[in-house]
């Protein structure tokens, strides 16, 4: 498994060629059946590569690194979907920043990833275009939304991949494929250009090799945009540096609702105590910590994120983009073109509707609003006893296709541990850390807002005693 | 509490045409999703903020400056429908 540094190493003293590396790249996707990519952009790639390759100057950060990007970023001349039939054959007349950044740093688009449509899923299950198959069990989902890069990156299809997380979409798929993950606070890295599900929630970040990988990635990409503002100006420190500093001392909480969540594989549990007891070896101290709306996660996240998407749905009116089919009439029009939509789309619009319509909005909307500001105030007292969070990221294993996508209210309820991070804005990082059955398992290390580097760090010396990383 | 007429009706005002399956489909789902909000009641917010910005940016403003967008043509190509003096020609609301 290729990693950035050591490919960098690799194309900068001239063992290998950017085009050998994006050949191979290109030549594992076109073998592939794993369906983790919605485009290939073979020729591009390989002209970039080239460039690169005539130039011989590999000293940009990410320089000949073959990578995949979502398919809800846009990618300027590149088709952006959004996995949607809505945007089918939309192409981008822009970039978004996140891309934009990458690409001045070097990086080279090998295509763009599959995922649910406009991210709302949790298993890839929602693309219009096939699901995804699972690298380590191609009769189980590889996790969602983000499940395309996240199996591209544990596929060896790429060297990293860009995914989005509003309620646990990079951490799930990466923790369900077996590679790392990191969604960052709300507001760390820019969302212009990215297709909107829930705009106080979506937050765009890595799915790598290794937390070192992440670090690197998440250097380039970070920072204050004036075309987001919400990215607030805070220095992006450099995350690499600091990887391997001690982390004596550090009090790290184990959320004890968590632990005793109804449905929580018993093996997973026992995971993620042995993880604690590797950061404890390393000299972490390791303590029960209580956050005791846990229990209203679901709902307080669920009501507002389709409340959020049903008003950014709104732009899909076949007039501007997208798909487009004409009625008699203008509301005609409007109603047969989004029916494009599939299903999850169709029901976050019609919850959204409903909780924002006048009546009710203050008994769900913004009753959920309140809660979400009482969730914070939990988390704000957790973090004044702890330097971090230590908790599972999925009460399951990876399940079989169709399990659970006829029941939305199910594939809800398994998203229990990660939505709270992004209902309360912190960072997160999802680690592998072993195989259960086969099967991929791990942790998730939850930070204070804008603490990715006390994150990447306590995930780096996880990584070292698990036997991860590269 | 959710029923077919209340999803056509929401269908309707989210200018969402669906199908007479879809309706029966979304009901029974929509009751189930709705009914676990209900939830949400058991908390007690009294006195609490609601809040949608989580960390606490508050007025972000930027000079208001003209700036040129090169791209304004091609946006307008990304629409289905035809291109007519700069505008998008969509039907008539009236």
């Amino acid at each position: 498994m290729n990693s950035i540094t050591s490919l960098l190493n690799e194309l900068r003293s001239g063992k290998t060629s950017a085009t050998e590396v994006t050949k191979n790249y290109l030549a594992k996707i076109k073998d592939s059946s794993l369906n983790a990519y919605i485009t290939v952009t073979e020729q591009a790639a390989l002209a970039k590569a080239a460039e690169f390759d005539a130039a011989k100057d590999f000293s940009k950060p990410l320089a000949g690194i073959p990578i995949a990007v979502k398919d809800i970023v846009c990618t300027k001349g590149v088709k952006t979907t959004a996995a949607s039939k809505m945007l089918a054959d939309f192409v981008p007349p822009y970039s978004a920043t996140v891309w934009e950044k990458l690409e001045n740093a070097g990086a080279i688009l090998l295509g763009k990833t599959n995922c649910d449509e406009f991210a709302m899923g949790s298993s890839t299950e929602n693309s219009a275009f096939g699901t995804t198959k699972n690298p380590h069990d191609e009769s189980r989902v590889p996790g969602g939304s983000s499940g395309g890069s996240a199996a591209a990156v544990a596929g060896e299809e790429c060297v990293f991949a860009i995914g989005t997380d509003t309620g646990g979409s990079i951490r799930q798929p990466a923790n369900f494929c077996g590679c790392t993950g990191l969604k960052v606070t709300y507001g760390r890295v820019s969302r212009y250009g990215v297709m909107a599900y829930a705009s106080s929630f979506d937050t765009i970040g890595p799915l790598t090799n290794s937390v070192a990988d992440a670090a690197a990635v998440l250097e380039v990409i970070a920072g204050e945009d004036k075309r987001d503002a919400t990215t607030p100006d805070i220095a992006v420190p450099a995350y690499s540096k600091h990887l391997e500093d001690p982390i004596q001392g550090k009090k790290i909480g184990l959320p004890k609702e968590f632990f005793n969540a109804v449905g929580f594989d018993p093996r997973i549990k026992a995971a993620c105590e042995d993880a604690a007891k590797l950061l404890e070896k390393r000299g972490a101290k390791i303590v029960e910590v209580s956050l005791p709306l846990t229990d209203y996660a679901i709902p307080t996240y669920y009501l507002l994120v389709k409340a959020e998407a049903s008003t950014n749905m709104a732009r899909y009116d076949g007039i501007r983009f997208g798909h487009s089919e004409t009625g008699k009439d203008l509301t005609e029009s409007y109603m047969a073109s989004r029916q494009a939509f599939g299903d999850e789309v169709k029901r976050a619009i019609m919850m959204g509707t409903f909780t924002l319509s006048s009546g009710y909005v203050d008994a769900y909307y913004k009753k959920a609003a309140a809660v979400r500001a009482k969730m914070k105030q939990d988390y704000d007292r957790a973090f004044e006893q702890v330097d971090a969070l230590l908790a599972p990221v999925s009460p399951t294993l990876p399940f079989k296709f169709g399990d659970k996508v006829d029941d939305p209210l199910q594939m809800y309820l398994a998203d229990i541990f990660t939505v709270t991070a992004n209902t309360v804005g912190i960072p997160s990082l999802a680690v592998p850390t072993g195989k259960i059955d086969n099967l991929p398992t791990g942790v998730q290390i939850m930070g204070k807002q804008f603490d990715e580097a006390g994150i990447l760090n306590l995930g780096w010396h996880l990584e070292q005693e698990a036997g991860f990383g590269n | 509490m959710i029923d077919e007429a209340l999803v056509q009706k929401l269908a309707t005002l989210a200018r969402l045409g669906l199908t007479k399956t879809e309706v029966e489909k979304f009901t029974h789902q929509l009751d189930d999703i709705l009914g676990f909000f209900e939830k949400l009641a058991e908390v007690d917010t009294a006195g609490v903020e609601p809040i949608a910005q989580i960390t606490g940016l508050a007025d972000i403003t930027r000079p208001d400056t003209v700036e040129e967008s090169s791209i304004a043509h091609e946006l307008l190509e990304c629409s289905p429908l035809g291109i007519s003096k700069n505008h998008i020609r969509a039907q008539k609301t009236l």
